[in-house]
């Protein structure tokens, strides 16, 4: 336990001479071992969420694919350790913009992307920083599952052995730890070893939100997490992530306004590459101030 | 509509009924002929195959008649040409192995690096350039090949290893080596490339380096595609004839020793048939039992590469 407290809290040491440690000096005490326990923020006005510790920020941001603008000047701040729900009918540039908040977009070739995107108050754009710390922090889950074509144990154990981990019994705690954390621990314990595509697609799943907290991130990136599963599996997911809002900032991309509804604190509405709306989702999907984002919820388009 | 459904034993009862029955007939006549047209096709194929399983099998058969197997597959020395004869095929399956073993340390290394260059580092524009040119080099005849390492692999080995022979094992492995390397690299580059995008994404988003990546994620998801390319080029580097008959020299050692004159199972075949061996000797029908044993050699292996390549298939998705 102690061991895996102290991998948990990322010592600068740990993190490498970086950016990053700026960041890390803020960081608070959520650990795997020591959730903390927030307050009951469905109840939580967008006032009270804007004076909140902002985890991540973004300002202005635009992005192109080659000379295809595919944001428009969107600001978005998202509250530390609560959910924030990406809604929008398809092509809105709600994927584009969860993928610009841990720079997956780089992997594109012609992608261009201006504005600044903060996290704990650093720009994740500068060009010192370490993307790869960048993503360590910053985890996250696909729309499909992409298990790797390896065993359980070697998923988990993926993100902490690129970090450098290496000994076993760290790892076997980290193991331990994340797919309890993902609620797959006692569906897979006696065959950690079995290969991981064996699993359902559920569990696949469960087993890739189990993989991306295995790197300590402080923010979790969701795209579409439930979108291919099946009723029962989705209902597992969103639980989940009730769970882990306790400890983790997350962002989520669905096209299910009722899981919008159901796992965030805050909702913003995509249209066209634009933030339409942003605000408390139980503000947001009462009493929209937008035309558009009303057609949206009530099933008029998209 | 009653015709349509039962053709032969419903009576027209109108002109058109009648012309649905006719053209009905004259359309599965049409689709019977095809049906036996193409497997015919297919049949060609296999009756070739088992031709010359037959051929390669009862021409050997006499063979063995005045040769034990023992003796064949036991003797240090091949001399079938001159006396004393002997027969013991293990300095040829030497040979073969020698050029099939130096010439893979040259094409796996160099083949599965610029595979896992191209297909994860080199930006498109290099790629459109080393793609091409990697499939001239695999069309150049191999007898072309075997005429570079005589007049010119050759000269400079023997300026580096005043002890070697003219005609050597390394002098073939090389060109060998350089032949098969477009085969390993085109076959690998496509099970690489072939690993889902979204694997690569997952273990990006852990934080991992293009290396890890490359190494810990693609190259393994792709492992048992890239052995089997490994295993084709081998055994295609075993039939290789042209090459190894200019490059190796045409004397049957048993040896290791890489600057050494050799000669492979399939130099021998062709230094027979293209002699003045009368037909029906022993010593011709040599030719047919060497043929045998190579051609179970590169079916064993094929049978393996096929194997390790259905396997991969269930590895992802």
């Amino acid at each position: 336990m102690v061991k895996l407290k102290k991998l948990s809290e990322p010592t600068p040491e740990t993190l490498g001479p970086l950016v990053m440690s700026e960041m890390t000096s803020e960081r608070p005490t959520t650990s795997l071992a020591a959730p903390v326990v927030g307050t009951d923020r469905s109840s939580l006005s967008a006032d009270e969420m804007r004076n909140l510790r902002q985890k991540v920020s973004a300002q202005g941001v635009d992005f192109f694919y080659g000379s295809n603008q595919a944001l428009h000047n969107v600001s978005l701040d998202m509250p530390e350790n609560l959910v924030t729900a990406l809604i929008g009918p398809s092509g809105c540039g709600k994927s584009t913009f969860l993928r610009c908040l841990n720079r997956m977009n780089d992997m594109i070739d012609d992608t261009i992307v201006r504005g600044d995107i903060l996290l704990d108050g650093v720009d994740i754009y500068k060009s010192r920083t370490d993307v790869v710390e960048l993503r360590k922090r910053v985890g996250m889950v696909f729309q499909k599952s992409n298990p790797f074509p390896k065993s359980i144990y070697d998923n988990i154990a993926y993100g902490p052995r690129v970090a450098g981990v290496k000994q076993r019994g760290v790892l076997d705690e980290i193991v331990e730890k994340c797919l309890e954390q993902a609620a797959l621990w006692d569906e897979v314990k006696d065959r950690l070893n079995d290969s991981a595509l064996q699993l359902s697609g559920g569990q696949q799943q469960r087993l890739c939100i189990a993989r991306a907290l295995a790197t300590f991130p402080d923010v979790l990136l969701m795209d579409e997490p439930a979108s291919a599963l099946d009723p029962k599996s989705t209902a597992r997911i969103e639980d989940l992530i009730f769970e882990l809002k306790n400890s983790y900032t997350i962002v989520i991309v669905t096209h299910n306004m009722q899981q919008a509804a159901r796992v965030s604190d805050q909702t913003a509405f995509f249209y066209e590459g634009s933030l339409i709306e942003v605000g408390a989702t139980t503000e947001l999907f009462t009493r929209p101030t937008q035309q558009q984002t009303e057609e949206y919820i009530t099933g008029r388009f998209g | 509509m009653v015709s349509i459904a039962q053709p032969q034993s419903a009576e027209p009862q109108s002109a058109c009924s009648v012309r649905l029955v006719t053209s009905g007939a004259r359309r599965k006549v049409f689709e019977k002929l095809m049906h036996g047209l193409l497997m015919f096709c297919a049949v060609v194929s296999v009756i070739t195959t088992v031709g010359i399983v037959l051929v390669l099998l009862s021409q050997a058969l006499p063979f063995f008649g005045e040769v034990s197997l023992v003796e064949f597959f036991m003797g240090t020395e091949w001399t079938p040409l001159f006396k004393p004869q002997h027969f013991g095929i293990l300095p040829l399956i030497c040979g073969t192995m020698m050029v099939a073993a130096g010439s893979a340390a040259i094409a796996i290394p160099f083949g599965l690096g610029t595979a896992i260059y191209l297909s994860e580092y080199a930006k498109p524009v290099v790629r459109d350039v080393v793609k091409p040119a990697l499939e001239i080099l695999a069309g150049i005849p191999s007898v072309v090949f075997g005429y570079v390492a005589v007049v010119f692999i050759s000269p400079l080995i023997k300026d580096w290893f005043p002890s070697a022979a003219y005609f050597n094992a390394a002098n073939a492995c090389l060109v060998v080596g350089i032949m098969i390397l477009p085969m390993i690299v085109s076959l690998s580059e496509e099970v690489l490339r072939s690993v889902p995008r979204s694997l690569r994404e997952a273990a990006y988003a852990l934080g991992a380096t293009k290396l890890d990546v490359t190494c810990g994620v693609v190259v393994p998801a792709a492992l048992s595609g890239i052995v089997a390319s490994f295993l084709l080029a081998i055994s295609r580097a075993i039939g290789e004839t042209m090459a190894v008959t200019l490059a190796a020299g045409a004397t049957a050692h048993l040896t290791l020793n890489f600057f050494d004159s050799i000669q492979t199972m399939t130099a021998y075949i062709v230094e027979v048939s293209s002699g003045d061996i009368p037909t029906g000797s022993v010593e011709h029908s040599t030719i047919f039992a060497v043929g045998l044993t190579l051609f179970v050699m590169t079916l064993l292996i094929n049978i393996l590469a096929q194997w390790i390549l259905s396997r991969m298939r269930e590895e992802y998705e």
